[in-house]
């Protein structure tokens, strides 16, 4: 499985005065050791991830290629500074007149709307997925004759590629679909402004809650039974069970589960780019920051999408970076906590 | 695993290698390429042709045809994917990456500006040049970017429009929109919706907004590509389109309408009038859930009521090629009046010369065909820029704001002039 | 009937020896013929939750493509032509995708499950400097618009001349399932009873073995789900594939997304679901075999408790 043979972690009972030179090479050892198992991992990385990053990063302070007006003929932007940030940030754009503020219609004048709509859909998609996942999970959970029909058909809307996905929820909330057809309405659900955000949130919600739930099955499964066992012996109701035993211990896996769900629904792009083609409302009503991106790139503007992104990221960085602080302070490192289980008597 | 950790070694060392040659390729400084009045030897060999997906299965049909004439000069087709915006995206990358793969490619009409002004096109002047006095006049503008021509129409396409035959009776088919909307009462009578094109937040919404304007005698930008939007002419267009939502002569949900829903709507008996391509005409004709199967004679087809916006694609020669001398001929070959009609009768795909229109077999096969050169006289291309996709993206959304009634036409087409002159600015 | 057994299970089965846990037995089996039908029907809905979408995709796939639009809860001329389409080596070839894309899969699956235990091992249980900066560089790289990663990693692999090759996939797509395998399995890992590792050891095991022997079977529900959550993204994934395969290497979601209709422009709505059902349905019947052969295998050589 792997070439290196890490050591045993010191134990206290080595700690004697003729032991700490070799506590020391240990230690050298086990530093060693660690760098050989994640090499590989921070090796893809970097080149997969870390090479475009700060590629894109180089590139959003350069100015995207202009056309020469003598030859009609495109010309390198050069260095440019802040401009492609300010494009975004500020919505300035430029003409031949100097700065002036970007007309609607112009992708710069979109990135506060799309901004919200990220987040809107990031709060809205996770809460419902992570309230709906842990309800899944415990049923999934629980000892039944079909609980395997069960986990299938919980696997199903997960395992769609998204692009049918999209295709058929376009399908379902065309508005001579079937979701009209059945509730007997007109809704346009692709053009309203609310009822297109809508079918954004219950096609995502659809799709991913299976994520979700698989990931706390995960950690109920590591739940032993016995915990529950001395909780209903000293005649815990159910309600104290689950958030005496079942939250605290399911922490670590519910943190990982939900902060891996927020970074992606705040890079949210195939279902509304193929559900309503960021339209609705005003035109920008479910446009996502990853929308614009595309759409800015599409415009041949790399390097003012490059910006784009760079932004999107210290954004996406800010949220994980609250999150963690906020919710698992402990996950990355240090001792392994002890298996308490708070305030069950 | 060591074996596998030695080349993931060996990979970032290549990788690190090509860092360099990467972040200089973002460069676009190229110049157009020699116009010398021969073409060299060397200039000809086997080629690769890049176009979109094959709806008909038909491309090995072409290539058949041509190897059998060419054996040393053999012809590869590529196939790409079946949307547009990912056509255009793989055109971007191997022209950036300068990559010789590509000889000739088929461009969408309105990406032949952007893609000459950057420098990926051999210009057709000089030896290069092909006789195209055989080809529709407006088609031709669309290979054009400066009054330089960049590549060969290989098909056209135009908007035609569908009716209710036996809802209209004796009364003339519309030739206006005004004439159109006069008609609405008898779709009112028969509980449908009156008229619709494409109106969702995509490309189609440019190619309708432009037809609106064009029909009513404005038009979106001039020959240097800057915005002419604040005439009458241009807020009559916007504002007919608008009206025609407030009243419900256009339906509601035709503010999601692409292509394909709106024809559904009109083919199960929900519209009267439908401006839609050509390829409409056998689905309608033959589709089970479609009035028109049950009962032939009540589908009609006409001219395009107005200007029609114009659609296809173009044939263009790759700078970086290394058989462009073989790919002249390929474009030569591709307008031959024998490939144009192979076109129709293979691939659904409208000719770019206008004697095969008046060709009688064939519009007894293909009768749409008549129709759509009527449209075709009347058509205008869409705006041309280096900028396209943001000059469209500023009409679509703003054209979009207008139609769903939260924005004022006259502040719509304000923030498009405004949007359209910065496209070409940042 | 069950199929993941995790340590919960064996805890349950342990003989019962004496008359308090007899009775609490009783209590429970009592409690729980009134709480399996609330379980039951709690069941029934998340099915059908997740059923009826699918059902929908499903049975579109049996309509006509000119009745593809009808609301009828059962196709009204039933065709298993968008099957057979979806098929056609000349014009779609699923078949080859779907080789492809399992393919890819496997070997995304299998590499970044090894990389990232080998990582979340190190991070969980062994001290060293600069574990948290590492862990945030990990996770950093899911923060980054992956839309925006396409031009250079299209550049990068021009010049390997990696195009259309199947490693300038099962490359990235391991990039893609790492953060979230070593995200997961660390926080498994951390909650793991290391103790029963150090026993082993003692008993003579090297650190690989009682890893191996000890700990990997208590977290085989962990590994489990993050081996499908890897397979499963590296099936799902589309943009990069649209834009670094060809013919000979697309995988299924790229020729889905190439389906045409018979005319321009008309979308392939039946046959594109017809493929969602063809792609799906094995997907689910192979994580199940997976699920209660491998799994369960694996758990009932662990240690028990």
């Amino acid at each position: 499985m792997t070439t290196a043979t890490p050591p045993a972690p010191p134990r206290p009972k080595d700690v004697t005065e003729a032991g700490r030179a070799s506590l020391e090479a240990n230690r050298r050892r086990i530093t060693r050791t660690s760098y050989a198992l994640l090499a590989p991992t921070i090796v893809v990385m970097a080149v997969i991830v870390g090479y475009p990053i700060v590629l894109s990063v180089i590139n959003s302070f350069q100015a995207d290629a202009r056309l020469d007006p003598a030859t009609g003929f495109f010309v390198t932007g050069g260095f440019t500074g802040l401009t492609n940030y300010a494009h975004w940030l500020l919505q300035q754009c430029s003409t031949p007149a100097g700065t002036a503020a970007c007309a609607q219609g112009n992708l710069g004048a979109s990135f506060w709307t799309a901004t919200f709509n990220t987040f809107f859909f990031t709060v809205i998609t996770v809460a419902l997925e992570t309230v709906i996942g842990l309800w899944m999970a415990i049923i999934m959970n629980r000892n039944f004759r079909f609980r395997g029909l069960l986990r299938a058909a919980v696997l199903v809307p997960w395992a769609i590629p998204t692009a049918v996905t999209a295709k058929l929820f376009l399908f379902i909330f065309a508005t001579a679909g079937i979701i009209n057809a059945l509730l007997g309405i007109e809704v346009i659900w692709g053009a309203d402004l609310w009822a297109s955000r809508f079918a954004i949130i219950i096609a995502d919600t659809w799709k991913t809650t299976p994520f979700m739930a698989l990931l706390i099955l995960a950690g109920l499964q590591l739940i032993p039974e016995d915990t529950y066992e001395a909780a209903r012996m000293d005649g815990a109701t159910t309600v104290q069970q689950f958030f005496r035993i079942t939250l605290p211990l399911l922490r670590p896996a519910l943190v990982v589960a939900v902060l891996f769900r927020t970074l992606d629904a705040l890079r949210m792009y195939d279902l509304p780019a193929i559900l309503t083609g960021g339209g609705g409302g005003r035109g920008d009503a479910t446009t996502t920051l990853s929308i614009l991106v595309v759409r800015e790139i599409q415009n041949t503007a790399v390097n003012s999408a490059a910006a784009l992104s760079t932004i999107t990221f210290l954004i996406v960085f800010g949220v994980a970076f609250l999150f963690i602080r906020v919710l698992g302070a402990n996950l990355t490192g240090g001792e392994k906590k002890s298996k308490k289980v708070a305030g069950v008597r | 695993m060591k074996k596998a950790m030695r080349a993931t070694a060996a990979t970032v060392t290549l990788l690190l290698g090509g860092l360099g040659l990467a972040a200089c390729s973002s460069s676009t400084t190229t110049t157009p390429g020699g116009t010398s009045s021969t073409i060299a030897k060397s200039e000809y060999g086997p080629i690769t042709v890049v176009q979109g997906k094959d709806n008909n299965g038909v491309l090995p049909k072409y290539a058949a045809m041509w190897n059998e004439k060419h054996p040393d000069q053999k012809v590869t087709y590529k196939e790409q994917s079946d949307q547009a915006d990912q056509q255009l995206q793989d055109l971007l990358q191997n022209f950036q990456q300068k990559l010789t793969d590509y000889d000739v490619v088929s461009t969408d009409v309105v990406w032949t500006q952007q893609l000459a002004s950057q420098g990926y096109l051999q210009p057709l002047t000089g030896a290069y040049k092909l006789d195209e006095s055989g080809v529709i006049p407006a088609v031709l503008n669309t290979a054009k970017y400066r009054g330089i021509q960049y590549a060969a129409p290989s098909s056209t396409d135009s908007q035609i429009l569908y009716y209710r035959k036996d809802w209209l009776g004796d009364r003339p088919v519309p030739k206006t929109y005004e004439e159109m909307f006069k008609l609405c009462d008898i779709a009112k009578s028969k509980g449908a919706g009156c008229y619709s094109g494409q109106y969702a937040k995509y490309e189609g919404l440019t190619v309708n907004f432009s037809e609106a304007v064009n029909s009513a005698g404005g038009t979106v930008v001039n020959d240097k590509g800057e915005p002419t939007l604040d005439t009458p002419e241009a807020k009559q267009g916007l504002q007919t389109l608008v009206d025609a939502f407030k009243d419900g002569d256009i339906p509601k949900a035709a503010i999601t309408y692409q292509e394909e829903p709106g024809r559904q709507a009109f083919e199960a008996g929900k519209l009267m009038f439908y401006t839609n391509w050509p390829y409409q005409y056998s689905l309608t004709t033959t589709g089970d859930q479609s009035f028109a199967k049950k009962n032939p004679d009540a589908l009609g087809i006409a001219g395009f009521p107005g200007k029609s916006s114009l659609g296809g694609h173009n044939w263009a020669i790759s700078q970086f090629s290394k058989h462009k001398g073989t790919a002249l001929e390929f474009l030569k070959w591709y307008q031959s009046e024998e490939i144009q009609k192979f076109g129709v009768e293979n691939a659904s795909s409208a000719p770019v010369l206008s004697s095969v229109y008046e060709d009688q077999d064939l519009a007894k096969k293909f009768p749409y065909l008549p129709t759509l050169k009527d449209s075709l006289d009347n058509a205008v291309p869409r705006p041309g820029s280096p900028y396209y996709q943001a000059v469209s993206t500023a009409i679509q959304n703003n054209a979009y704001a207008a139609l769903q009634g939260s924005k004022s036409v006259d502040q719509a087409l304000t923030d498009m002039s405004t949007a359209i002159k910065q496209a070409s600015g940042s | 009937m069950t199929t993941v057994a995790g340590p919960t299970t064996a805890a349950a089965e342990r003989p019962v020896f004496d008359d308090r846990a007899a009775s609490r037995v009783r209590a429970r089996r009592r409690r729980a013929a009134g709480s399996s039908v609330r379980t039951g029907i709690q069941a029934a809905l998340i099915v059908i939750w997740c059923l009826l979408p699918a059902y929908w995709m499903l049975i579109t796939g049996f309509r006509r493509s000119d009745t593809v639009y009808e609301t009828t809860l059962l196709p009204t001329t039933p065709t298993f032509d968008n099957f057979i389409q979806a098929f056609n080596p000349a014009r779609n070839q699923l078949g080859r995708a779907l080789l492809n894309s399992f393919g890819i899969g496997v070997l995304v699956t299998v590499i970044a499950l090894v990389v990232g235990v080998s990582a979340a091992y190190a991070i969980a249980r062994l001290n060293f400097p600069g574990k948290g900066l590492i862990m945030g560089a990990v996770l950093g790289a899911s923060m980054f618009p992956g839309v925006a990663l396409l031009t250079p990693l299209f550049s990068l692999f021009t010049q390997l001349n990696w195009q259309g090759s199947y490693q300038s996939l099962i490359i990235p797509y391991i990039a893609g399932a790492l953060p979230l395998t070593v995200w997961t399995l660390n926080s498994f890992f951390r909650e793991m009873p290391w103790e029963l590792e150090e026993a082993a050891r003692i008993d003579g095991c090297t650190a690989a073995q009682a890893f191996r022997i000890v700990i990997l079977p208590l977290a085989a529900p962990a590994v489990f789900t993050t081996a499908i959550l890897a397979f499963i993204g590296s099936w799902n994934e589309y943009l990069l594939a649209s834009v670094l395969s060809n013919t000979q290497t697309q995988t299924v979601t790229v020729a889905i997304g190439n389906f045409v209709g018979s005319q321009p422009r008309e979308i392939p709505y039946a046959t594109t679901m017809a493929a969602g059902s063809v792609v799906t349905i094995p997907l689910i019947i192979l994580v199940l075999i997976f699920q209660r052969r491998i799994v369960a295998g694996l758990t009932a050589g662990g240690v028990k408790g």
